[in-house]
């Protein structure tokens, strides 16, 4: 059976059945279906997933699609992929949930009545890109999705969202085209200069022997993927575009489109490019710390509450790149986690704040206040969210913080230890940001601020429930990742020159 | 030739395709002359139907034949794989942009008539049409064919006027604004005029350094004489302003924007297709052919000609508020990708390659465009289009299909994946990458995100923004004009999905080369 093919295949065909229903509740429940089905058979993918497997993608499938330009429509999933794709099947259902009312109308400045049915079509359209572009084994495949993934997002944040969309959206889409045209041109010249004519992924591997035009691609590659991650200093779009979005979809894009920057860099980058990655480490290291403090600090700056969060998000992109970066496994299986755990994490912040904006109409934080009087539970599943947000011990965001810091000591100390000063700083902007919500006087009478009501329980449960699990029992996620990250690692470190520092941890063991 | 002279021989199958829409031009004139005026259009519209659909059908016959290696009509046309590739592009945009044309409110009633005069709401009373329209299309339709496929610089000249003539003509027969209208008939015709001469001009130097305008001669000659080199490098300068004027390269751009915008719109739609397409078959023919073995002397102008007018269309277009403006220096920005193919001369596999993905982007260019004027003639105000970007204002609300549609022409044109114009883009590209010009492609990425920019605007206006409460009304399309929106549609689709097989078709036409 062509699994990935279905899994791209039935959001696409769910988003036209929804968009040719009559009624917008009947689109509402379909698209939830739709991505039901979607999760259980990623559920059925994931359960027939051999970890320990020899090939290296599994479920592939490679037919010829543009044999004159050596393009083929082929996809395949390894560990790092099938987690990507598991959090996106896990959070779109979640999202459609969440975002139940949302095209109607958010909060105060409320935008005028949108097609509701539009907003969970593209949705699912989102859905089946972000499963492509995760499970593409062709590089030209991996860009049409990357590209294609901004245009229904851009309809999402500029049809439904804020006061600022336009705004917001063109920025957004304006950014990571720039980005993306930077990556055609490298793509283009990968397949001139390789000569193999093929887009494969792994055929293309260890063919770029030239460290000059290896360093020139991946600059190619690494600027597109560093504006979509986004790393500082290309992150300036990320508030303006999650501040504006509706809040399913900036769940949506800070927890699923920004790792297409991350696992870009894993992916790509290292493995194309080892030998300039080795040689930009340097630099993305410093990005990456440099992101960590940076995104923090303003994060506690912030006074609404959606940029807040997302930038916390710019801070914790920069725990990935530096795990990435880092090249040692720990790090390289931190950082995977981590995108699957930021993930959560963030989603179920952002849901959490999009439910109280949707019931107060305003996103600054100085609006609330005293919530956790009228409504325990909201303010309840803030705080768990808000927590594991800052990497508190027995949440799944500690496990993968760790291990990212871990694995970067062993080869920067440095870097490491300027990066955990982004710990503490999470404790400030999160604490603080609780504390003047949801603590004090209450400044809402209970009617304005009703607790969480089924659907939103329903949202936020399994969001809260896959945090705790995965804090405790991380095993069974980190034992589908390691081997795809060793091989991944591995393969960068084939060249003959073995970093000194890689030697010394060999002889410290 | 021992005092005797040769009967000229013709290959009547191979130039069938001109031939036939020619004839029908002047049988179209003939109708004019003779047939009674209310019977006129219902005989001009399917003449030039038929006569479009006819060549297209012998140029495909033409195909089906296999190609001959040598010149026809004694070494005047080249009937070769781009020649015909050309020709069915044009011959197809053709019969789609006439669609557009069958539409009463987009000509003239009376074109002497002076604009406010009585002798005008008499003509429009009474109900006139101008059907001279369709004869004038046929004869620069016809003149097209020839431009794309003379094998000779005097057939080349004779084609480009036979092309310029009857556009100067059409572009000053717009039913509204005609003051406009005819202002940008006036510009098209005085620099059009002007760019001839200087192609003549240059063909006479040319001429007077080979002793010959055929173009395989001089690249003969090229080959074997040095020195004198001064008539011929002018000559070539000369001979390319008159080209690159037609594609609208800059900094002989600026026509392009005066005469959209005043052209009646189905008119735009076939000059910003069809002429651009013809005009790169000449290009193609004069540098590549003729003087391909000048490549050092013109590669370097050649290169800054496409980074300045890729990068001019991409960022004046940022500063224009009416449509048609717009996508007329979108088209200057077009022009400026197609020539980064066009720098991408090289070994033999690599100008195969830049030429097939030339052609590529011909047809895929050439479809979205007449879709996106054909949407243009659609959003009406009280006084014809509503040109004006700002009254375009939340159309995605009034009629969501309608602009959703032009949405995607725009991201066609901004060269967003799964669209055709991605694929061209790619083509090009990917050329130019192989033949070296890099920096070029580099500049080309940077103006499609300057481009996206503007493109990206109309579609915020037209989803993310307010209906005016005075709005333009969506006119209710004709059945012609729907049927080119779905059309053009269809094609930006399947050329972006599943580009293969016209890849296919390019690469069979690209694959001899230009014959000589």
């Amino acid at each position: 059976m062509p699994w990935l093919s279905t899994l791209i295949a039935v959001p696409v065909l769910g988003a036209v059945g929804v968009s040719l229903v009559k009624s917008d509740k009947l689109a509402k429940q379909l698209a939830l279906a739709v991505s039901l089905v979607v999760l259980v058979l990623t559920g059925a993918l994931a359960y027939l997933f051999e970890p320990a497997s020899k090939e290296r993608f599994q479920f592939a499938e490679v037919y010829e699609w543009i044999p004159r330009f050596g393009v083929h429509y082929g996809v395949g999933v390894d560990g790092i992929a099938l987690v990507l794709i598991a959090l996106s099947a896990v959070l779109v259902p979640i999202v459609i949930l969440a975002s139940w009312h949302d095209a109607d109308g958010t909060g105060a400045a409320a935008p005028p009545k949108r097609s509701v049915k539009t907003y969970f079509a593209l949705l699912l359209v989102l859905e089946a890109m972000m499963i492509g572009v995760f499970a593409a084994t062709d590089v030209f495949l991996f860009y049409v999705f990357f590209e294609a993934m901004l245009i229904p997002m851009y309809f999402m944040i500029g049809s439904y969202g804020g006061a600022q969309r336009s705004y917001a959206a063109v920025k957004f889409l304006l950014y990571s085209l720039f980005g993306g045209l930077l990556m055609l041109v490298a793509v283009i010249a990968l397949y001139v200069i390789a000569d193999k004519g093929t887009f494969m992924f792994p055929e293309l591997i260890g063919v770029i022997q030239d460290p000059t035009t290896q360093k020139w691609l991946f600059a190619g590659f690494f600027i597109a993927f560093a504006v979509k991650a986004p790393l500082w200093p290309f992150h300036t779009w990320l508030p303006d575009a999650a501040a504006q979005a509706p809040a399913g979809a900036a769940v949506l894009l800070v927890g699923v489109l920004d790792k297409v920057g991350t696992y870009g860099m894993l992916r790509f980058c290292l493995e194309l490019f080892p030998d300039a990655s080795k040689f930009f480490t340097p630099l993305v290291i410093v990005l990456a710390v440099v992101g960590i403090v940076y995104g923090a600090i303003v994060a506690i700056g912030q006074t609404d509450m959606k940029r807040l969060i997302a930038y916390t998000s710019i801070s914790h992109f920069g725990f990935i790149a530096l795990g990435v970066f880092a090249m040692t496994k720990d790090a390289g299986a931190g950082a995977t986690l981590y995108m699957v755990n930021h993930g959560f994490s963030t989603g179920a912040l952002f849901l959490v704040a999009g439910f109280l904006i949707y019931r107060r109409g305003s996103s600054q934080i100085a609006d609330y206040g005293g919530v956790q009087k009228v409504a325990p539970l909201l303010a309840g599943t803030f705080l768990i969210a808000g927590l594991s947000g800052l990497s508190l011990p027995g949440l799944s965001t500690f496990v993968s913080e760790f291990m990212v810091l871990i694995g970067t000591f062993e080869r920067y100390p440095v870097a490491a230890i300027i990066a955990t000063s982004g710990v503490v700083l999470a404790a400030v902007y999160i604490l603080w940001m609780y504390q003047r919500t949801m603590t004090g006087p209450s400044k809402e009478p209970a009617h304005v601020m009703p607790d969480l009501n089924w659907r939103e329980i329903w949202v936020m449960g399994p969001l809260i429930a896959v945090i705790i699990a995965m804090g405790f029992f991380p095993k069974p996620v980190l034992d589908v990742i390691n081997p795809a990250v060793d091989k991944t690692i591995s393969s960068v470190h084939i060249e003959p020159f073995t970093p000194a520092v890689a030697e010394k941890k060999g002889a410290g063991q | 030739m021992n005092g005797t002279i040769q009967a000229p021989t013709i290959e009547y199958a191979l130039l069938a395709p001109m031939l036939l829409v020619f004839g029908a031009a002047i049988i179209g004139v003939l109708v004019e002359a003779f047939a009674p005026r209310d019977l006129r259009k219902s005989i001009q519209m399917p003449l030039t139907l038929l006569a479009l659909l006819g060549g297209f059908v012998l140029t495909v016959l033409n195909g089906i034949n296999g190609l001959p290696d040598a010149p026809a009509a004694m070494g005047a046309v080249a009937v070769d794989g781009p020649a015909l590739f050309i020709w069915g592009i044009i011959l197809v945009l053709a019969l789609v942009s006439t669609l557009l044309i069958n539409d009463e409110d987009q000509f003239v009633a009376q074109a002497a008539a002076v604009p406010g005069s009585p002798d005008e709401e008499e003509a429009i009373l009474s109900g006139y049409a101008q059907t001279e329209v369709y004869p004038l299309l046929l004869f620069s339709v016809g003149g097209m064919l020839l431009f794309a496929s003379a094998n000779d610089l005097l057939a080349m000249f004779v084609g480009l006027e036979v092309m310029s003539l009857p556009l100067y003509l059409l572009c000053g027969l717009a039913r509204h604004r005609r003051l406009l209208s005819q202002e940008a008939s006036v510009k098209y015709f005085l620099l059009g005029a002007f760019s001839s001469a200087f192609f003549l001009y240059g063909t006479a130097l040319i001429y007077g350094y080979a002793g010959s305008v055929d173009l395989k001669a001089i690249s003969a000659v090229l080959t074997e004489v040095s020195g004198q080199e001064t008539l011929l490098l002018v000559g070539l300068a000369l001979l390319g302003v008159g080209l690159l004027f037609k594609i609208g390269a800059a900094p002989f751009q600026a026509w392009k924007p005066d005469v959209y915008q005043g052209a009646p719109t189905a008119v735009t739609a076939l000059m910003a297709s069809t002429v651009l397409v013809a005009a790169f078959g000449a290009v193609l023919r004069v540098f590549w052919v003729a003087l391909g073995g000048l490549e050092w002397d013109w590669k370097p102008v050649m290169w800054g000609i496409a980074i300045l007018t890729m990068i001019v269309g991409a960022i004046l277009a940022i500063t224009q508020t009416e449509i048609k403006r717009m996508l007329a220096y979108s088209s200057i920005a077009h022009a400026g990708f197609l020539l980064t193919g066009v720098v991408a001369i090289g070994a033999a596999e690599q100008n195969r390659q830049a030429l097939s993905a030339i052609l590529f982007y011909l047809a895929a260019y050439g479809f979205t465009t007449v879709g996106a004027f054909a949407v243009v003639t659609m959003v009406r105000d009280a006084g014809g289009e509503a040109g004006h970007l700002s009254r375009w204002a939340g159309l995605g609300k009034r009629a969501p299909v309608l602009a959703g549609i032009f949405a995607f022409f725009l991201l066609a044109f901004a060269g967003i994946p799964l669209t055709s114009g991605f694929f061209g883009k790619y083509a090009v590209f990917s050329a130019a990458v192989a033949g070296d010009a890099l920096p070029l492609v580099i500049v080309g990425v940077v103006s499609s995100a300057i481009a996206a920019f503007f493109y990206v605007r109309v579609i915020v206006l037209m989803f993310f923004n307010e209906p005016a409460v005075d709005g333009p009304s969506i006119a209710t399309p004709t059945v012609g004009t729907s049927a080119v929106v779905a059309l053009a549609a269809a094609a930006t689709v399947v050329l972006g999905v599943f580009p293969q097989p016209v890849l296919d078709l390019a690469d069979q036409a690209a694959s001899a080369l230009f014959i000589r």
